[in-house]
C-alpha cells in the first residue's frame, strides 16, 4: 500500500488542498490569481502522475489542459480583466482569517470523515484522492460563500472545478469523454463568466455583488 | 433518434446567420415542430439502446412533453419577441442570439434526456443550464444581470456536486463491473446495481440529490429560480418551468432508480419526500407576499416541483403515475400561464401586481386565460391538475397518512395564496394603462384545453402507457 506511487499521488493531492488553504486568506486579487495558477499547476502534475500510475495516456490531455489552460491562459486573462476593471489594487475584506481557516479545517475533516469509511472497498489511491478532492470542492465553496467580489467568486468556482477534476482522474479508467467535456465545460463557463463580467462592468461601477443585491426587484 | 438532436442543432447554426426577424421566427417554429414530430416517431418505434443514447418509456415521456412545450413556446415566442424587438428592448444582435440559444437549449435538453452515459447526461444538462443563464441575462438590466449571476453561481455549484456524485457512482460500479466495462452506461448500471457497495451509493445519492435538486428548484436550493423566472424573457421563463426543471428531475429519477435497485442502500424516497415536502410548504407560504407577477409563478413552480419530487419519493406505481401526470399537467399549465403573463406584462408595462387590476374587464382574453390557467394550476376540478393532485394525496394516504395531512395543508395554503393574488389582478376596478400588444392565442388555448381534457377524460392508451412507465420507475 505504501508504495512510491501512492506517496507521490498523495503528496500532490495534498498540495491541491494546501493551495486551497493558501487561496482562502489572500485579500488581494493578483495574489489570489497567482494561487489559482499554482493550484492548477499542482493539479496538472497530479493528473500527470495519475497518467503514469494508471498507465492511462489519455490523462495526459487532461494534465496538459490543466497546466496550459487553467494555470497559464486563464490567470493571464483574469489579470487583464482586473486591470481593465481597475480593481487590481483593491483590498478585499475576507472576514476573520482565523475563522475562515478554522472553517476550512473543519470542512477537510468532514470530507475525510465522510469519504474514508464508505470507500473501504476501493484501493487506497482512489480513496485518498476522492477524500482530498472533496476537501478541495468544499474549500472552493467556502471561498465562494465568504467572498463578495465577483472575480474572487469565479476563482472559488474554478478551484472547486479543480477538485472535481482531481476526483474524476482519481477514479481509475473513467471514460475519456467525461474528462474532455469537463475541460470543455470549464471553457464555456469561463466564456459565460467573461460576458458577465463585462456586462456587470457596463452597468455598475463595482463588481461587488452586494451592489447587485440592492437592485433586486423582489422586496423580501 | 438523431432527428430530435440534429434538427435543433442545425437550426441553431442557421440562426447564427443574419436572418430577418419574421423568417427567423418562422424557422424557429418549423424547427421546433420538426423536433416534436421526430420525438413522436422516436417514441412510437424506439431503437435498441446504444452506448451513448437510448430511449425507454421514462425519457420518451419527458422527450415528447418537452418537445411539445418547446414547439408551442416557439409559437408564442414569435409575437412576443416581435413586440420586444419593436419597442427596442431587444436589439438585432440579441435577437439572433435569442433564436440560436433557444434551439441550442432544446438540443441540450433532448441530449440530456436521451443520454445513456451518465457523464453525457451531465454535460448536456450543464450546456442547457449555461444557455439558460445567458438567456436570463438577455435584457442586460441590473436586475436581469443579478438574476443571471445568481442562477450561474448556484447552478454551477449544483452541477459540480452532481458531477461529484456521478464520479462516486462510477467508482461504486467499477468495484463490481471491472475496469474495462460500461460502468457509466445507465442501462448497464441498473442491471448491476444490486451488487454495488451500498455505502458508496448512499454518499453518491446525497451529492446527486443536492446537485440535481438545485436545478429542479428544491428548497433550500431554490433561490435562483424565482429571480430567473422574473427577469428572463417570458418564452424562456416558460421553457424553464415547462422543460428545464423536468430535465433535471429526469436525471434525479435515473439515479433514484439505481439506488432503489440496491436493497442495502438507504431508500432514496425518504430524502426526496423530505426535500419535496419542505419545498411545497415553504413555497406555499412564500406565495403570499410576492409583489412581482412572474416571480409569483416562479414560486408556484417550486411548489409543484416539490410536489412531484415528493410523489416520486413515495414511490409505487400509484404515486409514480400521479407524479408523471402531475409533471405533464404542470408543464402544460404553467407554460400556459406564462403565455398569458408575458403579454399582460407587456401591455401593462410592469410586472408589479399592485399596479394591475381588473384585467378581465380591461383585457378580456388575457384576463380570462390567466384566470383559467391559475384555476387549473391550483388544482380545481375539472382540470387535470386536480386529478393528479388528488391521486398524489390518496397514494400518500395509503402509505403515510401523517404526511398526506402536511402535504394537504401546504397545497391548501398555495391554493389560497394564488387565488388571492389572482383576485387582485383579474377582478375589481381596472388599473393602469393598457397598450395593445400582439397575443399568440393558439398555444395558450391549446395548453388550457389539453389540461382540461386530461381532467375530463384520459385516453386508456395514454393511461396504460403512463402506468407502464410508473411501474418501471418502481
Amino acid at each position: 500500500m505504501h508504495s512510491l506511487t501512492f506517496d507521490i499521488a498523495h503528496m500532490l493531492s495534498g498540495g491541491l488542498v494546501l493551495a486551497s488553504f493558501l487561496m482562502l486568506y489572500q485579500d488581494r486579487l493578483p495574489s489570489l490569481i497567482n494561487m489559482l495558477a499554482l493550484q492548477a499547476a499542482v493539479l496538472g502534475l497530479s493528473v500527470g502522475w495519475q497518467a503514469i500510475a494508471q498507465d492511462a495516456p489519455h490523462l495526459w490531455i487532461t494534465a496538459a489542459l490543466a497546466i496550459g489552460f487553467k494555470a497559464i491562459a486563464i490567470p493571464m486573462a483574469l489579470r487583464r480583466i482586473i486591470v481593465k476593471l481597475d480593481i487590481h489594487r483593491e483590498i478585499e475584506t475576507v472576514g476573520g482569517i482565523g475563522r475562515t481557516m478554522l472553517a476550512g479545517i473543519a470542512l477537510v475533516a468532514l470530507a475525510l470523515q465522510v469519504v474514508l469509511p464508505v470507500t473501504s472497498a476501493s484501493d487506497a489511491l482512489a480513496r485518498e484522492d476522492i477524500a482530498l478532492a472533496l476537501s478541495v470542492v468544499l474549500l472552493g465553496m467556502l471561498m465562494m460563500v465568504t467572498r463578495r467580489n465577483a472575480v474572487s467568486q469565479i476563482i472559488g468556482f474554478m478551484s472547486l472545478e479543480n477538485g472535481i477534476i482531481l476526483a474524476a482522474t482519481g477514479a481509475r479508467g473513467m471514460p475519456l469523454v467525461v474528462e474532455i467535456s469537463v475541460a470543455f465545460s470549464v471553457l464555456i463557463a469561463f466564456i459565460v463568466v467573461g460576458i458577465f463580467l463585462f456586462r456587470i462592468r457596463e452597468r455598475f461601477d463595482t463588481v461587488d455583488v452586494t451592489a447587485l443585491d440592492r437592485l433586486r426587484g423582489d422586496g423580501t | 433518434m438523431l432527428g430530435t438532436l440534429l434538427i435543433p442543432l442545425i437550426a441553431a447554426a442557421i440562426f447564427a446567420l443574419k436572418l430577418p426577424r419574421p423568417l427567423a421566427c418562422g424557422l424557429n417554429v418549423a424547427a421546433s415542430l420538426a423536433t416534436f414530430i421526430a420525438a413522436l416517431l422516436l417514441v412510437a418505434a424506439p431503437p435498441p439502446p446504444g452506448a451513448l443514447l437510448f430511449v425507454d418509456g421514462l425519457n420518451g415521456f419527458f422527450l415528447v412533453l418537452g418537445s411539445f412545450v418547446g414547439f408551442t413556446t416557439s409559437l408564442f415566442s414569435g409575437r412576443y419577441i416581435a413586440h420586444e424587438h419593436a419597442t427596442g428592448r431587444i436589439g438585432e444582435g440579441a435577437l439572433r442570439l435569442y433564436h440560436a440559444m433557444f434551439q441550442l437549449m432544446l438540443f441540450g435538453m433532448n441530449l440530456s434526456l436521451l443520454a445513456n452515459n451518465i457523464g453525457l447526461m451531465w454535460v448536456a444538462l450543464e450546456l442547457a443550464t449555461l444557455i439558460a443563464v445567458v438567456m436570463v441575462g438577455l435584457y442586460r438590466t441590473p436586475a436581469a444581470i443579478e438574476a443571471a449571476w445568481k442562477y450561474f453561481i448556484l447552478g454551477s455549484v449544483g452541477i459540480a456536486l452532481a458531477l461529484f456524485g456521478t464520479i462516486l457512482i462510477y467508482m461504486a460500479a467499477r468495484g463490481v463491473m471491472g475496469d474495462d466495462s460500461d460502468a457509466m452506461l445507465w442501462t448497464a448500471l441498473i442491471t448491476a446495481a444490486p451488487k454495488f457497495d451500498a455505502a458508496m451509493l448512499n454518499l453518491a445519492f446525497v451529492f446527486l440529490l443536492l446537485g440535481y435538486g438545485t436545478k429542479v428548484g428544491l428548497v433550500p436550493l431554490h433561490a435562483w429560480l424565482p429571480d430567473a423566472h422574473g427577469e428572463g424573457p417570458t418564452p424562456i421563463t416558460a421553457v424553464l418551468s415547462g422543460l428545464l426543471l423536468n430535465v433535471a428531475l429526469h436525471a434525479l429519477l435515473r439515479f433514484k432508480m439505481i439506488l432503489a435497485a440496491n436493497p442495502a442502500a438507504i431508500p432514496p424516497g425518504v430524502l426526496m419526500i423530505a426535500l419535496g415536502l419542505a419545498s411545497v410548504i415553504f413555497a406555499a407560504f412564500m406565495l403570499y407576499r410576492r409583489p412581482d407577477l412572474k416571480r409569483l409563478f416562479g414560486y408556484s413552480s417550486v411548489e409543484h416541483m416539490g410536489l412531484i419530487v415528493f410523489a416520486f419519493g413515495i414511490a409505487g406505481p400509484a404515486a409514480n403515475f400521479a407524479a408523471l401526470l402531475q409533471t405533464a399537467m404542470h408543464s402544460l399549465g404553467k407554460s400556459a400561464i406564462f403565455f398569458a403573463v408575458g403579454p399582460i406584462c407587456q401591455a401593462m408595462g410592469t410586472q408589479r401586481i399592485d399596479r394591475m387590476g381588473g384585467l378581465t374587464a380591461s383585457s378580456p382574453f388575457l384576463g380570462w386565460s390567466l384566470v383559467a390557467g391559475v384555476v387549473a394550476i391550483v388544482g380545481m376540478p375539472p382540470f387535470g391538475v386536480f386529478m393528479s393532485e388528488f391521486l398524489i394525496i390518496t397514494a400518500t394516504f395509503a402509505r403515510q397518512p401523517a404526511l398526506a395531512v402536511l402535504l394537504g395543508l401546504g397545497l391548501l395554503a398555495a391554493f389560497a395564496a394564488l387565488l388571492l393574488r389572482l383576485n387582485a389582478v383579474a377582478f375589481g376596478a381596472p388599473q393602469g394603462e393598457i397598450t395593445p400588444v400582439p397575443v399568440a392565442r393558439t398555444p395558450l388555448v391549446l395548453h388550457l384545453l389539453l389540461v382540461l381534457a386530461a381532467g375530463l377524460y384520459l385516453p386508456p392508451a395514454l393511461a396504460a402507457w403512463l402506468h407502464e412507465i410508473a411501474v418501471r420507475v418502481g
